[in-house]
């Protein structure tokens, strides 16, 4: 590995170090209140003072946000190839999509709380709902960007339409489909910390709002952390997937970088 | 000789209101074994003649026959290859060549129980394209021209009675070109099979072809049909000789006043 590698493969944590570095002196040196914008170390401090509730917390936020994007890869693919296959579906099914999508998804978490209560289910639901549209815009686009060339090849030798799907349609799309993932799983964090700020007494978006009651300002900016840090972490796990299903589609030098 | 590929006095739009005919009374025969070439300006409708004459569109008015039988459906005993190769990059070489044989009756029902037999096959199509050994490389791993040769022998697998070629060298450099005129010369003079091969380019009918169709701007028909009757085999110096520049120039006279 040469010079310029080792940098590239370092920068990330270099920047991130010297984002805290730089908070941390401008809190000292502008003499921000801690209530206001507390410093790194404060945000540190409440790190260990509320180890369990945070641990635990986290891990509740994280089941939630991965049931609901499981949830949501099962939905959306099913509902992508579906849209996919025929014009008239994709006709008919868009514009309600469209719509769907344009709803902020914190509107309906009253309606689902109506339905399921407070807590889990809710929680599970808004991550669902608000990370299913990527997936299906993209699976959908797979399918519909088949080279006609490719489509009229395998007809002329008599190919069904399933087949087309089987042997093109669902392999060109895989690359659409694991590069959704990464956008969904990010935004089934934003749904699923919605519904536990607005009903629910568990999860991160929950301990924000107790720590913002009792004005524990460094607790919810260890709150804002932990999703950062499990959306980061998250984002790897979908980004390997990608590279691992999808090595024939990454060859462009940009996929590399 | 009978006709192998027919169509009769065929005229097809496609879909869309205000739709220009794209051929009108366009009447074309092949027979079996032969090399037809189809040459026009662009836009003539060389590319309709092609899904018209597999099953891919229906005719407006007129009749397609294929080896004897009206054409309602796609026909399932052609070949095809673009001037783009449309190899699927997430498979092998091989794997791309045995595309078809997933899909054809009988070879799909057998696929599993004769996949060795096939991926043989294959390799020896490759091989005798020049592609020896390139079988497990994959397609974006291959030149250009290499692409072309395996998208090729993909529209020969399944060894169809009738080849359909969309400008399949349009795309390449003048050298790869002309070794590819030699490579389908010989596999046709070997397999006997029925080409039909849509081109820009003269020297490339005139120098692979039994007969050329010369068709005229949209809406397409054909307005000279010219039989070529160099002999066989045709080696690529008879492109120098003034017989062949003589055709050349005639049917390229033919274009121009088709293109008015």
């Amino acid at each position: 590995m040469n010079r310029v590698e080792t940098l590239i493969k370092l920068s990330p944590w270099l920047f991130t170090i010297g984002l805290f570095v730089v908070w941390e002196a401008a809190v000292h040196i502008f003499q921000i209140p801690v209530f206001f914008l507390p410093p790194p170390s404060a945000i540190a401090q409440a790190f260990v003072d509320y180890s369990g509730p945070i641990a635990r917390n986290s891990w509740i936020t994280l089941q939630t946000t991965l049931i609901g994007f499981g949830l949501a890869v099962g939905f959306g693919l099913l509902l992508g190839l579906l849209v996919g296959w025929s014009r008239a579906i994709y006709a008919g099914l868009y514009p309600l999509m469209i719509g769907f999508n344009a709803i902020p998804k914190v509107a309906l978490v009253p309606i689902l709380v109506l339905w399921f209560g407070i807590g889990f289910v809710p929680a599970v639901l808004t991550a669902f709902l608000i990370s299913f549209f990527p997936i299906v815009v993209n699976v959908a686009t797979g399918l519909a960007t088949i080279e006609p060339e490719l489509e009229d090849v395998l007809k002329a030798l008599g190919a069904s339409k399933l087949d087309i799907m089987r042997k093109v349609g669902i392999p060109r799309t895989l690359p659409y489909f694991f590069g959704s993932l990464k956008v969904a799983i990010t935004l089934a964090f934003v749904g699923s910390v919605i519904s536990e700020s607005v009903a629910s007494n568990y999860g991160i978006g929950n301990l924000m709002l107790q720590a913002q009651a009792q004005f524990q300002v460094p607790l919810i900016f260890a709150g804002l952390i932990v999703l950062a840090v499990e959306g980061i972490a998250m984002y790897a796990v979908m980004a390997m997937l990608e590279r691992r299903m999808t090595r024939w589609a990454q060859r462009s030098g940009f996929a590399q970088a | 000789m009978t006709a192998f590929v027919a169509l009769d006095g065929v005229s097809h739009a496609y879909a869309g209101v205000n739709s220009a005919l794209a051929v009108d009374g366009l009447s074309i025969s092949v027979e079996s074994g032969e090399f037809a070439a189809v040459v026009g300006p662009s836009g003539c409708g060389k590319s309709t003649l092609m899904k018209l004459a597999t099953g891919l569109q229906f005719p407006r008015a007129g009749t397609v026959t294929v080896a004897g039988e009206k054409v309602t459906a796609p026909v399932k005993i052609a070949g095809m290859a673009f001037q783009a190769p449309t190899l699927l990059p997430w498979r092998t070489t091989i794997e791309n060549l045995l595309l078809p044989l997933e899909i054809v009756q009988p070879y799909r029902g057998e696929m599993r129980r004769r996949r060795a037999e096939f991926t043989d096959r294959a390799e020896r199509l490759l091989a005798s394209v020049g592609l020896e050994g390139q079988g497990s490389k994959y397609p974006w791993e291959l030149s250009g021209g290499m692409q072309q040769r395996t998208s090729l022998c993909r529209a020969l697998i399944h060894e169809p009675q009738l080849l359909m070629l969309d400008e399949p060298f349009g795309a390449l450099d003048a050298f790869t070109r002309e070794e590819l005129w030699c490579v389908i010369r010989d596999l046709q003079a070997a397999r006997k099979i029925t080409v039909v091969l849509v081109t820009h380019d003269l020297r490339e009918a005139v120098f692979l072809a039994d007969r050329v169709f010369v068709m005229s701007s949209r809406p397409g028909r054909v307005v000279v049909e010219k039989r070529i009757e160099l002999p066989r085999p045709r080696d690529l110096e008879i492109t120098f000789t003034q017989a062949f520049q003589d055709i050349v120039h005639e049917l390229r006279s033919h274009i121009v006043k088709a293109r008015q």
